[in-house]
């Protein structure tokens, strides 16, 4: 008995590796997470890129993935392990991830590394990322017409320059509509808790906010609006479900075409280290419908998203007044450059809350 | 008839060494069942947590790295423990040691500073994870405070004040705000021991912090007084020992080698001082502390085994796309059997029939 059990448990084993050979002539792509594939957030739409990706080349490629990946010491390892599965593409979808990804991009010079929301690369490791600055600013302009108290509430992850952008973006928007309008910010210090951006939400609402917005990932903040009758800004994905009669818009992280357009190209053998930092214009994100508002409101918003996507309308046109009282230099000609809003570290004039860390 | 658990008369010196065995057993078993239910191999997944792992250098590398902080923090709790002091802040002793640790190599960036820049940087962490840990420790032995409490809210001090450096007077000038540091100069970093590999000095110094725990708990006085403080305070109150001192002791020694932790895993496998260096090592380090029941030995084979389960946990997702969660199930699980079984040790099962208790007791 024991013996046959022996001899089962090799046959499994043998029958395991022959099927992980016969896979090994299709090109393997991995993925890195930071949250559980389930966020219904950043996560969620990484792996709804993913998705796309294997129903666009499934024939091609094989995808692997490891989710809730802390962005510390254990990165460089999962990153690794990817690697030596025989992954020959990995897109690591953190900014936090970007030393790890650099040391096993530096190692391992003939595997192609992208790494989301980053700054540094090397000739096998290219960073890809979105201009949701550009989703805020319309988002900033609809709150401000629809908020009845004129305080918009603003649940922040973390102090760094996508989300402060976010912020000035919001607000330069929301001042065009209602020069007095006043933001409330509580930094979550978390991308994704649902239990504290509930929180966070509840504490704004309480404050007098009636237009919520976040910049971390869970749905919880638009359900505690809809719950208080409040309206809300989805964020990454689709939250609709979450406040059907809460949610304005939502900005979308649609991953799917970047992640085929560099399969293709590992594929073909063209892959090139980049940086790319797409807008409206490209395909990195798009607006979610926009729902609950007059239709007059939708008008302005569906036309601020064609002039963004047209390059017509710049949302951080200069003059821009720092929150100190002085001009920001306009490095971009008639507005801030690329370096400035990647770089951003100071909040515009009209926000009375102090950048944490200044 | 009914399942009664009774104390027994003495502890059962059998099945407290066989205890740990029926956990594995009984886990194993469980994770059987629970992978056939996802629809996947039971021999190939538990082929990919135990065994895949086992089979090369570099999978070996890794459990080291991993087990590193773990075993270090556990030897430290341990004494703790076994002195009946409860420290659950190591975290915060973590934490803090990392900080201080980080002090030198951040004011030293770019001099032409020495070969005793890392030396100093372990001393000083060292040094102030104990000091951390004082805080606790002094508020018992003075004002009665439940170390539980203070020690696990120092945890959150800690956390914030780190977060604080990091994002305000120590962040990288060219890091676009982003809450780190600038990555740390050679001679303060911790030398590796395998070129291209992440094995690090630190794994040394672990085995060498086990070595020394087994010395002071098996050969020394102080070790002695140690455990028979926890074991029989009264005991030990007639003895002349002073639990009061072991308190601040142990809880001293123990933040000091999780404040070493902490400064080695920045300085070695991490590069920098980040938010979220740690994934919770001082909270599972408790765990491993108890698994290894409180001995050096015991916490040096836990910490190996328990990172085992993460590196094969990620294999595992890697090779049989298992999710994650099965992994914290399956140490859940391991866990939740090892305290069931441990209970065996000092109680049994019995079955009683509650008519025959009735006659026995008109008898």
């Amino acid at each position: 008995m024991r013996k046959s059990l022996l001899a089962l448990a090799a046959g499994l084993l043998l029958a395991g590796s022959v099927s992980a050979a016969s896979a090994a002539d299709k090109l393997k792509v991995g993925f890195v997470y930071l949250g559980p594939i389930g966020d219904l957030g950043w996560t969620y739409q990484h792996d709804l890129g993913r998705q796309a990706l294997v129903k666009e080349l499934g024939d091609k490629i094989e995808t692997t993935y490891l989710e809730n990946v802390p962005e510390g010491p254990d990165a460089e390892r999962s990153i690794e392990q990817l690697v030596r599965a025989g992954n020959k593409l990995i897109f690591t979808t953190s900014f936090g991830y970007m030393d790890p990804t650099l040391k096993v991009a530096k190692k391992y010079p003939n595997v192609h590394f992208e790494h989301a929301t980053g700054y540094k690369r090397n000739p096998n490791m290219s960073t890809y990322s979105a201009k949701w600055y550009q989703g805020r600013y319309i988002q900033g302009l609809i709150a401000a017409k629809m908020s009845k108290s004129g305080v918009l509430g603003y649940i922040g992850s973390f102090p760094i320059p996508e989300v402060v952008s976010g912020i000035n973006a919001t607000i330069l928007a929301a001042q065009t509509i209602n020069p007095n309008i006043k933001v409330k910010i509580i930094w979550a210090n978390t991308w994704f808790d649902p239990g504290k951006e509930a929180d966070a939400a509840k504490a704004l609402i309480d404050q007098g906010a009636d237009v919520i917005m976040q910049h971390t990932d869970s749905p919880a903040p638009m359900q505690i609006a809809s719950e208080r009758g409040k309206l809300a800004f989805g964020q990454d994905s689709e939250m609709i479900k979450f406040g059907p009669k809460t949610q304005l818009t939502s900005i979308l992280d649609t991953w799917g075409p970047y992640y085929i357009e560099r399969v293709k190209a590992e594929l073909a053998g063209t892959w090139k280290s980049e940086d790319t930092w797409g807008g409206l214009d490209s395909h990195m994100f798009t607006m979610a419908p926009y729902t609950n508002m007059p239709d007059d409101v939708k008008k302005m918003a569906e036309d601020a998203q064609a002039a963004i996507t047209a390059g017509k309308l710049h949302p951080f046109k200069c003059p821009i007044v720092g929150q100190d009282g002085k001009p920001v230099e306009c490095k971009g000609g008639d507005h801030l450059d690329d370096g400035q809003i990647l770089g951003m570290n100071f909040y515009v004039k009209g926000i009375d809350d102090k950048l944490p860390g200044k | 008839m009914q399942l009664v658990l009774e104390k027994r008369a003495e502890r059962s010196d059998t099945i407290a060494l066989v205890s740990p065995l029926i956990a594995i057993g009984l886990t194993i078993v469980t994770m059987v069942i629970l992978f056939a239910i996802l629809g996947k191999n039971p021999l190939l997944a538990l082929h990919a947590y135990f065994i895949a792992p086992l089979t090369d250098g570099y999978s070996l590398q890794e459990i080291a790295v991993k087990a590193t902080p773990l075993v270090m923090i556990a030897i430290g709790l341990s004494l703790c423990y076994l002195a009946n002091a409860w420290n659950i802040g190591a975290e915060g002793q973590f934490l803090i040691g990392a900080v201080a640790g980080s002090w030198i190599a951040v004011k030293t960036q770019g001099t032409d500073a020495g070969a005793w820049v890392l030396p100093a940087m372990l001393g000083l962490a060292a040094a102030s994870g104990a000091l951390y840990a004082l805080i606790p420790a002094i508020c018992k032995v003075k004002f009665g405070a439940s170390e539980i409490l203070t020690s696990l809210m120092l945890v959150y001090v800690a956390d914030l004040f780190l977060d604080y450096l990091v994002r305000g007077p120590w962040r990288d000038p060219h890091g676009f705000n982003f809450p780190t540091t600038a990555e740390f100069d050679p001679v303060a970093t911790v030398p590796l021991l395998i070129e291209g590999g992440r094995l690090h000095l630190g794994s040394i110094i672990a085995l060498l912090v086990v070595a020394a725990a087994a010395i002071l708990l098996g050969r020394t006085i102080k070790g002695f007084e140690i455990r028979v403080v926890g074991a029989a305070p009264r005991a030990a109150r007639f003895g002349g020992f002073n639990a009061n001192q072991l308190i601040i002791l142990t809880f001293a020694v123990s933040g000091a080698l999780a404040g070493l932790a902490g400064i080695i895993e920045v300085a070695g496998p991490v590069g920098h001082l980040q938010p979220g260096i740690s994934p919770g090592y001082g909270f599972t380090a408790i765990i491993v502390a108890f698994l290894g029941r409180l001995n050096p030995l015991g916490i040096l084979i836990a910490g190996l085994f328990l990172a085992l389960t993460f590196i094969g946990g990620e294999q595992a997702q890697i090779a049989m796309k298992i999710p994650l969660d099965v992994t914290k199930v399956f140490q859940g699980i391991l866990l939740f059997y090892v305290l069931a079984c441990d209970s065996l040790i000092l109680y049994r099962f019995r079955l009683e029939f509650p008519n025959r208790q009735v006659a026995r007791g008109a008898g």
